[in-house]
């Protein structure tokens, strides 16, 4: 069998975990082969090892046959690897051409022959489609074409296998036929893909074959075609899983939360929020659909107070909050589960129990003029992690740091719901969790919208928002473009929505 | 949690132990016996009733100084201002005290306030710089220092010039000054003063502070993770104003216990190096507050000891200092101690599983560069 | 007017010099991605080392031995920066600290093995740099006068410096990967670059720069090791941020501060300026750098890793 890339028996620890457990992949020349686990399987770990990021503990590479050992980058770059990281690893304030030659740099003398390089690079810009302007600034291109210089990097290397990880998850649906189209073009001039995923439809589409992991060890190698996503998601989780919500109708009543006509500034004092104006009502949840860095990370901030309010209004059943301080509005009744559960949602260095009272700490009965009472806080904390099943190893009293990705995520979900809140704002708030925490917290936003309780559901998984939403809001550069029934939509009309296409076809 | 503490005091003692190597090895490198001098250092700062008693008021300012290091360290900022801050308590401390024929029950609290006064002034003024502009604290800090330095430089001989000399004050009168006769007197005439009794109750009120108190609460909510706090509703700009405040007011206290308590007049010219030790007493004291205690009093054995040593063998007092910042060092990189500890830990308990961890679980951003 | 600017112009530039060179080499370190604030003490250990050989060989070397001890200053700035890149590229330390350290341990230890090598702590030099005229530019007006006439040779060497680091961080392929690693060291990584080792060699470049100006400072207007040098690194800090982390930007700062440090140490002896009291021209720069800080914090152009340990382990 002509294999490019062989690992065989892969074995590679960190300090507590097996990451790798005698793990086998073997990529055939000209395929796209997938590699599928949850997150924190090891799919990562297994791919940095091929790209000379770590050294495994136990285990051969196969480069055409020959065995190998990659200890670093060069290394693997020499024998035609590359690879296409989740985030990319571009600086900002270079050009695309300076990105792109960093590391081996054609020189003239003593210093950086960049008009070759550019004119090199676009050569390759054209015989791919890949359409990337040599002398453009990082900071000042989409995030489609950032991961094009990506690829690009890549074939300047003269890559034959080309390892993407998790390309998809900063595009739009038109985006990633996009992408689909190059990796067709890329396999077409002969290249072997190695697909980094656990997004079946992705691997439906473009894989065809799919070696799928679990808890570090290797579960199988399938041939896509003849293989339902039921089956690979299976084998992927280790039991039958259903990917739809359990949840029965909505029963909408008042509005809670009102926003009219926002505008708010971003990051780069320019407008990330024009005019923005959308309703939520107490009993559903309003799924907001859109690629990142559309005006999401603005709207939450501007509703939690975090960001100043340029221009329009913010009710909170019908009392007007604009002005209002974060403290006011958490006080008011608007809790948050963030986007970033290590930045903003906890403090890793404080105990679970310290953490649980991160937003009722200064009210009783947890204080009383400026002194905390730490058995209340205790005690608390303990009733709290059992109702929401947080697992830590020394119980209240053990470090934020310490907990597993889903723990610490399950403990955030508990001190928001506790604090009974109006409306809960929840922004990706699966993200990089397991399937059975995944389950969890998705069911535990139902359940607060079945209390009558308002929900507004801010994620990039487009799923997640088709799930769990019943009415689906829709941002595209800072505009709503529009608001639909989460029942009389689907997947195309919402991702033709998200690039900014209105229903009826106007742009 | 308990054995996590237990394992950063041995890592401490660790420090100081790899700290007073480096000097015996100085000492030997340059012909001296080390145990002769260690012999002599400790001497110096133990022998006697009067020595103790010197010891302790060395080690007065170094207590407030590396409280108020500490201080900020828990909020996420560096203080490398308090030698400004103290000079500034101390010009305070002596211009109130040069100025006013009070009776001392009056005066001394009088001088004592201003002290703390001047120091939070000067604190809040980075502070404010921080929350309100993002301006990096350390660098604001430093000059800082330089400005109170150079006011300290021109307003002592300008108005409160000493009778022989252009370069110090006039003597501070005993109604302003901390020192008390029958404490001098328990001490057989030493510099013990009442600044001791200020920091050990600075001590206790820093404790309560940090661990049963709302602002203790907010302010270490800042300074491990700012963005987390502020999602809470903490306002953190307010917790980096008060923090530096508490931290100048501090080290502003640590200005009267020297110029008005240790000393009798203040000199100019000089930067008084407790600033700078402050940052080590309090890493050594792990920034808790009796650590930063007995921190304190140890290096305040080495610098009262030091002139003896260095009258009894050949060696330069600056043997101390040399010790005291080379602990810093190794204080710094005690990760190279830890991991050689984990190894041995972990070779022992192999079998322990310790829950699966996010491999992103970064630490939250403290001290980050200066821009 | 113009004579007291024409006589105050050499001794600013002089002033200058080790302020630029200290801050060139806090460029190389903070462009990499590591913040020194240990500059000071970096000095100090170049100020001694230079006062301890030039010392020794003046005697059988009249001249050269001033060079020798120039060369000897880079080298020891050199090798004891490496405690603070050990610190804090392979240790991940906290930079701040570790550069705390080292100003105290460098002040400490030098002025311990003065005292032990000639009793006061105090070591001096007998003969310092020449000052030269420079043939045939002096002659130019003006400018002549100013920039031409009672030179050091180390101003020339400074200014070949700074060009040449010009060169080296924007033309040639070790400054963009220098500049990456202060950037985004996981990009650097990812393209092969051994993100630790720049790190180290640009911590080391600081250091014998920082080494450099402080034997400058000696052979120029001290001509004797005394312990300290005034806290011109940490100015040489303030100049990096004046400067926004670019060279000729740094070379801007540091004649600003030269110039006004310079006015400031003169007005004594200068009837316009004596009017103005001292505390305000001694102040002046302080307060000057505080309101650049407010005014560049805004908008500024740090390197975006500074200051952040990198851990290959975490991605």
């Amino acid at each position: 069998m002509d294999y490019v890339v062989e690992m065989l028996n892969i074995r590679k620890e960190f300090p507590g975990i097996v990451a790798n457990d005698d793990i086998t992949v073997q990529l055939k020349r000209g395929e796209v082969l997938a590699l599928l686990g949850e997150n924190g399987a090891g799919k990562s770990t297994l791919m940095s090892i091929l790209f000379g990021l770590y050294q495994s503990d136990g285990g051969t590479i196969k480069v055409r046959g020959e065995e190998v050992k990659i200890s670093d980058p060069n290394i693997a770059n020499d024998l035609g690897i590359g690879m296409v990281h989740q985030h990319f690893k571009l600086v900002e304030n270079f050009t695309i051409t300076e990105n792109i030659i960093l590391g081996m740099e054609p020189r003239k003398g003593l210093v950086v022959d960049i008009q070759s390089a550019s004119r090199r690079i676009r050569e390759l810009s054209e015989k791919y489609g890949l359409n990337v302007d040599p002398f453009a600034k990082i900071e000042d291109v989409s995030v489609g074409m950032q991961q094009r210089v990506e690829i690009m990097k890549m074939l300047y290397r003269d890559a034959e296998v080309l390892i993407f990880d998790e390309p998809t998850s900063v595009l739009t649906p038109q985006e990633i036929q996009e992408l689909m189209k190059i990796m067709r073009n890329l396999i077409h001039e002969g290249k072997s893909i190695i697909l980094i995923t656990h997004k079946l439809k992705e691997i439906k589409a473009i894989a065809d074959r799919c070696t799928v992991i679990r808890r570090g060890k290797l579960i199988g190698t399938v041939d896509v075609a003849s293989t339902s996503e039921a089956k690979m998601a299976e084998m992927m989780v280790g039991r039958e899983v259903s990917f739809s919500v359990d949840k029965g109708p909505a029963r909408p009543g008042e509005v809670i939360l009102r926003i009219e006509d926002l505008t708010v500034l971003n990051n780069r004092k320019v407008k990330g929020l024009k005019g923005f104006s959308l309703e939520v009502h107490a009993g559903e949840i309003v799924g907001l659909a859109g690629v990142e860095g559309n005006g999401q990370v603005e709207l939450v901030e501007a509703l939690t107070g975090l960001r100043k309010i340029e221009s329009g209004k913010v009710f909170l059943k019908n009392k007007n909050i604009t002005e209002y301080s974060v403290l006011d509005r958490i006080q008011s009744g608007i809790a948050s589960i963030p986007e970033d559960r290590h930045k903003h949602g906890l403090i890793l260095d404080f105990t679970v129990e310290d953490n649980l009272v991160l937003k009722s700490f200064h009210q009783e009965p947890y204080s009383k003029n400026g002194l905390l009472n730490r058995e209340v806080i205790h005690q608390h904390a303990e009733k709290l992690m059992e109702d929401f099943d947080v697992r830590a190893g020394e119980g209240s009293a053990s470090l934020a740091r310490s907990l597993s990705g889903g723990n610490q995520q399950k403990a955030i979900v508990g001190r928001e719901i506790d604090l009974n809140p109006e409306l809960l704002i929840a922004v990706q708030p699966t993200r990089g969790l397991d399937v059975g925490a995944i389950e969890y917290i998705h069911k535990r936003i139902v359940e607060q919208r079945d209390r009558g309780k308002a929900v507004l559901l801010i994620s990039l998984e487009l799923d997640e928002i088709l799930d769990l939403s019943d009415r689906i809001a829709v941002i595209n550069n800072g505009e709503l473009i529009d608001t639909v029934d989460a029942t009389q939509t689907n997947e195309n009309e919402v991702g033709l929505m998200m690039a900014g296409i209105k229903r009826g076809g106007h742009r | 949690m308990k054995l996590k503490l237990e394992k950063n005091y041995l890592l401490a003692l660790v420090a100081v132990a790899l700290g007073l190597l480096a000097g015996a090895l100085l000492m030997a490198v340059t012909g001296n016996n080390p145990f002769e001098g260690y012999y002599y250092l400790f001497r110096g700062g133990l022998m006697s009733v009067q020595r103790i008693g010197d010891t302790l008021a060395t080690a007065t300012p170094l207590i407030l100084t590396g409280l108020s290091v500490a201080f900020a360290f828990k909020t996420g900022l560096f203080n490398i201002g308090a030698p400004g801050q103290m000079l500034i308590g101390g010009l305070c401390a002596t211009a109130v005290g040069l100025s006013f024929a009070w009776p001392k029950p009056v005066l001394l609290p009088a001088v004592v306030i201003a002290a703390i006064l001047g120091g939070a002034l000067w604190g809040i003024v980075p502070g404010w710089l921080k929350a309100r502009f993002n301006v990096h604290e350390v660098v604001s800090s430093i000059m800082m220092n330089w400005i109170a330095y150079w006011a300290v430089y021109y307003i002592i001989p300008g108005y409160f010039k000493g009778q022989y000399l252009e370069t110090e004050s006039k003597k501070i009168p005993m109604a302003a000054s901390l020192k008390m006769d029958w404490f001098t007197n328990l001490f057989n005439g030493s510099y013990i003063n009442m600044g001791f009794f200020l920091a050990l109750f600075a001590v206790i009120l820093m404790a309560f502070i940090l661990n049963k108190t709302t602002l203790g609460y907010e302010l270490k909510a800042v300074g491990f993770n700012r963005h987390a706090a502020e999602s809470a509703g903490i306002v953190a700009n307010r917790g980096i104003v008060l923090s530096m405040m508490i931290a100048g007011a501090l080290a502003g206290l640590a200005g009267a216990a020297y110029y008005v308590g240790y000393a009798s007049s203040m000199q100019i010219g000089v930067s008084p190096s407790q600033g700078f030790d402050g940052i080590a007493v309090s890493l050594l004291g792990l920034n808790s507050p009796w650590g930063v205690f007995a921190a304190a009093i140890f290096f305040g054995v080495l610098q009262s000891g030091k002139g003896f040593m260095n009258a009894m063998t050949s060696i330069p007092p600056e043997i101390a200092d040399t010790i005291i910042a080379t602990i810093i060092y190794f204080a710094a990189t005690n990760i190279l101690i830890e991991r050689a500890w984990e190894r041995i830990y972990r070779r022992k308990e192999k079998k322990h599983d310790r829950p699966e961890q996010d491999t992103n679980n970064s630490k939250a951003d403290q001290v980050g560069g200066l821009n | 007017m113009w004579n007291i600017i024409a006589q105050i112009f050499p001794y600013a530039i002089a002033y200058t010099i080790p302020l630029l060179l200290t801050a060139l080499g806090g460029l190389y370190s903070e462009r990499s991605g590591v913040v020194n604030i240990g500059l000071e003490g970096l000095m100090v250990v170049g100020f001694f080392a230079g006062a301890l050989v030039t010392s020794q060989l003046e005697t059988f070397l009249p001249g050269t031995a001033l060079w020798i001890g120039l060369l000897a200053a880079v080298i020891a700035g050199g090798l004891f920066s490496i405690l603070h890149a050990f610190a804090s590229v392979s240790l991940n330390a906290n930079q701040v600290i570790s550069g705390t350290a080292i100003n105290m341990i460098a002040s400490a230890l030098t002025v311990f093995l003065a005292r032990h090598i000639t009793g006061s702590g105090n070591i001096h030099i007998v003969h310092g740099m020449p000052r030269i005229d420079i043939p045939w530019f002096s002659k130019i007006p003006i400018i002549g006068q100013l920039l031409f006439t009672q030179t050091y040779a180390t101003t020339w060497v400074s200014l070949i410096i700074l060009f040449a680091s010009w060169f080296l961080l924007y033309r040639t392929p070790f400054g963009l990967r220098l500049r990456s690693c202060g950037e985004h060291p996981q990009a650097a990584d990812a393209a092969g670059i051994n993100v630790y080792r720049m790190r180290y060699l640009a911590v080391a470049a600081s250091g014998a720069l920082a080494g450099l100006a402080g034997a400058v400072i000696l052979v120029t207007y001290s001509g004797e090791f005394n312990g300290s040098v005034s806290g011109l690194g940490y100015l040489a800090l303030a100049s990096l941020i004046f400067g926004q982390w670019k060279p000729l930007g740094i070379l801007g700062a540091t004649f600003f501060f030269g110039f006004a440090s310079t006015i400031a140490n003169v007005s004594q002896a200068v009837p316009s300026l004596e009017k103005i009291p001292g505390i305000f021209l001694k102040c002046f720069p302080y307060v000057v750098t505080l309101l650049v800080l407010v005014l560049f914090s805004k908008n500024s152009r740090a390197p975006k890793a500074d200051g952040e340990p990198y851990d290959k382990g975490k991605r």
